[in-house]
């Protein structure tokens, strides 16, 4: 295979890091959940991308075509669930920003390890 | 019934939580609780009785064969993991409700509830299921429902120590599907078993030591061996007291089996230790984490962030028996999972017996409290006396166990440093010890015991550390019985 038929790990490589960088060197909070989701993500489109035969078409029976490559749908479905979660995630996150907020008057971290002292 | 078993010990608290949170009454949500726990209990000991007698139990999901279905399985190692949660859990309910009450605002309270059982629900899950994607599934229920649990905590940081949880603990979950997805996509399958004897084909290759290592990191970081554990101290000061004596106590013990699982069953221990030579990594890191983190302990000044630190060395422990990757060492490491769930349930809730009568567990407030409090602080005395090791109590089973290991291998230093770990858990005990004991009390507070819901709880935990300190027989033979499952696999 070709770097350019690696086009979709590429991707996934760049988006974690851009992802995980953002989580660890934003100070502000909301930031900080923005990079996991994008840390997230990056592991969405791997999955996806696994799923993928080539050749291979939509995983929906075709009537009469025995000889027809399907794509494998279990990726697809695993990380529909690893969607769901995350979006838990990126809520209980969220709100965990918003009482934060409410009890420090701040969401960067510098500022919040000032107050907590 | 009883086929069932496997399942429904997850499913009866799963359907618990959202009733607990329907009914939205302090006292009935609590009641939900307690039925929730008292039934996975029930549950643990019938399934662990099963295996002890009759071998592994495979459950499949709904009648979907294995591996094309989820499949739940118990065995010797995770019906103990089970018991040990259920058990801590079943004791942490009827504690709860009047902790509860002093530390959480009502409207909260059926909420608490609620998480509470989802929290044991996903550690359950963890624990039976043999369905690699699935653990991540009953990860993420427990990791967030934990994430709220400690936010719920009285002190501003909790909310902090909280956030900080949510973001290491979902790297770590996601570093752990990463891990997933590249044993699926070398061996097609997710099941455990499956995988087990598809991955020496394709081991060869470089993405399953890719994979070997997204997840070493990933389950490192949840069970918080040093140096992933920075999200530990905080979580375990700030969280309610009930919430801190559960979460201690199991949550990352269900992690230290996950490692056993992924590295033992899964991979094998031949891959792991001889080809991927974890214990190179695994050893050095559990021996710094028994020394500097003990150390840390001794400087702290608040006694749930030094029983935090404390947990941490503890850690180093079990992750030091599993890293001899031998019987013996395996069977300290099972042994300490169950022996420490004891110990720091016992502590902890002795703890949040002082911030009940107290309202704070800084030194500087608990002069003299060994007067005040008899059999609080006659509890973290045996506890304290546990965690060092001494002699009849289940923290001297334990290092007996692990310096057998080490000098079974010619180990010397790392039997010296099992040593000097007890040695540091002495001195951080007896700081405690000594101003409870021997400093006066200010004359013009009056504090009186903890009430019996609080003590008795507590107290059977510590009778727990002294009866399986005495009678360690029961557990050294299942610890065992898992290790040469464990190792078993290999051959």
């Amino acid at each position: 295979m070709t770097a350019l038929g690696l086009f979709n790990y590429w991707a996934v490589i760049f988006l974690m890091m851009v992802g995980f960088y953002t989580l660890i060197a934003r100070g502000n909070l909301v930031k900080k959940i923005i990079g996991l989701n994008i840390f997230q993500t990056s592991v969405f489109i791997l999955y996806i991308t696994m799923g993928k035969i080539t050749g291979g078409t939509a995983p929906i029976f075709v009537e009469g075509g025995e000889d027809v490559i399907y794509s494998n749908p279990i990726p697809h479905v695993l990380i529909l669930t690893a969607i769901v979660v995350g979006v838990a995630t990126s809520a209980v996150g969220l709100s965990l920003v918003i009482r934060i907020k409410e009890a420090f008057g701040t969401i960067e971290e510098d500022e919040i390890q000032d107050e907590s002292l | 019934m009883t086929d069932h078993l496997p399942v429904l010990l997850v499913v009866v608290p799963l359907v618990a939580a959202p009733i607990a949170a329907l009914l939205n009454h302090p006292r009935l949500s609590w009641a939900v609780a307690v039925a929730a726990t008292l039934w996975a209990l029930y549950a643990a000991l019938e399934l662990l009785s099963q295996t002890m007698a009759a071998g592994a139990i495979h459950y499949e999901l709904g009648g979907w064969a294995a591996p094309y279905g989820i499949e739940y399985v118990v065995d010797p190692l995770n019906a103990w993991v089970v018991v040990i949660v259920t058990l801590i859990g079943a004791l942490v309910a009827p504690y709860a409700r009047v902790s509860v009450e002093r530390e959480i605002t009502e409207d909260r309270i059926p909420l608490f509830y609620a998480a509470f059982i989802l929290c044991l629900t996903g550690l359950l899950g963890i624990a039976v299921t043999g369905d690699v994607f699935n653990v991540f599934v009953f990860l993420e229920i427990s990791s967030l429902s934990a994430y709220a649990l400690i936010a719920l905590g009285s002190d501003r940081r909790a909310l902090t120590a909280s956030f900080q949880y949510l973001i290491m603990g979902s790297v770590g979950a996601t570093f752990i599907v990463i891990g997933i997805g590249l044993m699926y996509v070398m061996t097609g399958t997710l099941n455990m078993a499956d995988l087990a004897d598809r991955l020496p084909e394709v081991s060869g290759t470089r993405t399953i030591p890719v994979a070997f290592t997204f997840l070493t990191v990933g389950i490192t970081l949840k069970l918080a061996l040093f140096p992933l554990h920075l999200w530990l101290p905080n979580a375990y000061t700030y969280a309610p007291s009930a919430v801190t004596a559960f979460i201690a106590s199991t949550a990352t013990k269900v992690a230290v089996y996950l490692l056993l699982r992924f590295f033992f069953t899964i991979f094998g221990a031949t891959f792991s230790f001889d080809v991927m030579q974890l214990d190179r990594i695994l050893m050095p890191l559990a021996l710094i984490a028994i020394v500097a983190m003990s150390l840390v302990a001794i400087y702290q000044e608040n006694v749930k962030r030094l029983l935090a630190y404390s947990s941490v060395a503890q850690i180093g422990y079990m992750v030091l028996g599993i890293s001899f990757a031998s019987v013996l060492g395996l069977t300290a490491g099972i042994l300490h999972l169950f022996n420490h769930a004891l110990i720091k349930g016992a502590l902890f809730m002795s703890m949040g017996c002082v911030m009940y009568r107290v309202g704070s567990v800084r030194l500087e407030r608990m002069h003299g409290l060994g007067r005040a409090m008899p059999w609080t602080m006659a509890a973290f005395v045996v506890g304290g006396l546990s965690l060092i090791g001494v002699p009849l109590t289940v923290g001297f089973i334990s290092k007996w166990y692990l310096v057998q290991a080490a000098l079974e291998q010619g180990m010397w230093p790392v039997a010296g440093v099992v040593l000097l770990g007890s040695l540091l858990a002495l001195m951080y005990v007896w700081k405690v010890v000594e101003v409870a004991y021997f400093r006066e009390a200010d004359p013009e507070l009056e504090i009186s015991e903890a009430p019996l819901s609080l003590l008795a709880p507590t107290w059977v935990l510590v009778l727990g550390n002294l009866y399986f300190g005495i009678n360690a027989s029961d557990s050294v033979d299942i610890a065992t019985r898992a290790a040469e499952m464990l190792l078993g696999a290999l051959s």
